[in-house]
């Protein structure tokens, strides 16, 4: 069983990117060996109101059953919190916010309220760090990535909030998890498509140093191409445990269906 | 045969206690891959005691002797590019000479002088001399000037390329940073400029762009400092690409352009 935690439906705005139709993603799914993919819908991030892409995404995960959607909530948009119920109805395993993308605060009182607000119903809370690197972005794409002190102000904003990062690498995943208490860390997971693998071994050293139970497979697809998440666990030494948590295990954990 | 014409070795003169690590770990993870040739450069101390794209003349001398051991040591495994900089001219056509003589197949230039500066030209003429490819740093889509090199872009390379037509360019690792969109456009008509796909980069539409570019002869596989990205490019590439096309992109190609005998067998 491989879960990825970290997929897009839908096109991007800043480039053209091939095979973001929900039939184009299962093809590539089928082609690396995905089994069921967190899917989001991507256009919607990039809207005033994110939120507007959910009715779409909710509909094409039902008509899917490898699909699981995570729907876009904005805290600063009034009703905000139906999405969380909506959410709740469909069997998402989250829920995400990107508040960079959306323009508030990371850790501003919408953001507060919606990590309560997602640990009282007992949705972990998804995020990218980044959905490009900052070194390519189209010049009129200005959105901030999410500066891991956010992350620490965020776990630290509730007892019950789980979270899931993706599109972290190696300094913040370290940066955020020994800055935070032991409990905290063990209430935020992350997707290793940023990581980087040998000759530097990022990935290897985090798996060390952190655990493997943080960890969970997530590719970016289809901005990035998926083959590159299972290459670099193909090149770790993983227990088969290991391995299989990274793929299916921690993803159940992380959602709260263990 | 699968060769990486963009690897890089660290050494007991760099910053990085884990040098040896690092090494072995690439040759490991090239085994895993099936790599039959590295193909690296070390840039002088890679910043250690002078600045890694700007390396001193004595940082030099000491890294590509590193690198010529290594090639005596894995003759069947790694294989040299000669690491200069153009600003001190004579030293680098003296180190070119040297290390070419000495067995190394290619010549890397990295950030150190703008591409496009005249200071390029003796060695480029040098490298039309010998045969030997020259793999050239690039900064993909170069907006601003940012600290620590004077990086290229594709533009300032395609001047290089034009004055020079009978030497080959590698367009290093179109996924290492910056707009690749706007590089390949600027050396489509260029055919010595050959398009290395390393770099941690794997965006979605990356290859098929290469290839809509340049086409699968002028594509060479690399992988720098991410190994993992390069063996997922490998993989996408499958079905792209027949099994004659895939070979073309995997060693092929390279054969063609690195000197007669770089490879074993060629």
């Amino acid at each position: 069983m491989r879960i990825d935690v970290n997929a897009f439906l839908g096109a991007y705005p800043w480039r053209r990117v091939p095979g973001t139709s929900p039939s184009a993603v299962l093809a590539a799914m089928d082609r690396v060996g995905i089994d069921q993919a967190w899917v989001t819908h991507l256009p919607g991030l990039f809207w005033r109101d994110p939120t507007e892409g959910n009715s779409w995404l909710l509909e094409a995960a039902s008509r899917e059953p490898r699909f699981r959607p995570v729907p876009a909530v904005h805290p600063e948009l009034a009703g905000w919190q139906a999405v969380l119920s909506a959410a709740r109805s469909a069997g998402a395993p989250a829920v995400r916010c990107d508040p960079t993308f959306f323009g508030i605060s990371p850790v501003g009182v919408g953001m507060r309220a919606l990590a309560a607000a997602c640990a009282d119903a007992g949705l972990p809370l998804m995020l990218a760090v980044r959905l490009e690197d900052g070194r390519q972005r189209h010049p009129n794409d200005g959105a901030g990535e999410v500066p891991a002190a956010a992350v620490r102000t965020l776990i630290r904003s509730h007892p019950g909030l789980r979270l899931i990062v993706t599109h972290a690498d190696r300094p913040y995943v370290e940066e955020v998890h020994f800055g935070s208490t032991p409990a905290e860390a063990a209430r935020i997971w992350w997707d290793i498509c940023w990581i980087w693998g040998p000759p530097e071994d990022h990935l290897e050293t985090l798996v060390a140093t952190i655990g493997a139970a943080r960890f969970l497979f997530g590719t970016g697809q289809p901005l990035r191409i998926p083959e590159n998440a299972v290459a670099k666990l193909d090149l770790l030494d993983l227990s088969a445990e290991d391995r299989r948590a990274i793929e299916a295990g921690n993803a159940a954990a992380a959602s709260g269906r263990p | 045969m699968l060769i990486d014409v963009h690897a890089h070795f660290l050494h007991d003169r760099t910053a990085r206690a884990d040098w040896r690590e690092r090494n072995a770990s690439r040759m490991r993870a090239g085994e895993r891959i099936g790599i039959t040739t590295h193909v690296a450069s070390i840039l002088g101390s890679w910043g250690h005691a002078s600045p890694t794209y700007f390396p001193s003349p004595a940082d030099l001398v000491y890294g590509n002797d590193i690198m010529l051991g290594l090639q005596r040591q894995h003759p069947d495994r790694i294989r040299g590019y000669v690491a200069v900089n153009p600003n001190y001219a004579d030293h680098a056509l003296a180190e070119i000479d040297r290390c070419l003589g000495a067995g190394m197949i290619g010549i890397k230039l990295a950030a150190s002088r703008r591409a496009d500066d005249p200071l390029l030209d003796p060695i480029c003429r040098r490298a039309a001399a010998v045969g030997a490819p020259v793999l050239h740093h690039i900064w993909q889509h170069r907006r601003r000037d940012y600290p620590g090199q004077e990086a290229s872009d594709a533009v300032e390379l395609g001047r290089l390329a034009a004055r020079h037509p009978s030497v080959v360019f590698l367009l290093a690792h179109i996924g290492g940073g910056g707009d690749w969109l706007h590089s390949l456009p600027a050396v489509r008509e260029l055919a010595n400029v050959m398009i290395d796909l390393s770099g941690s980069g794997v965006d979605g539409g990356m290859l098929e762009a290469c290839l809509e570019s340049v086409g699968v002869e002028r594509l060479l596989w690399g992988a720098d400092l991410t190994l993992e990205t390069g063996w997922a490019k490998l993989r996408y590439l499958e079905h792209l690409l027949s099994p004659e096309e895939q070979e073309l992109v995997r060693w092929r190609n390279a054969a063609r352009i690195f000197p007669a005998g770089a490879f074993s067998p060629d």
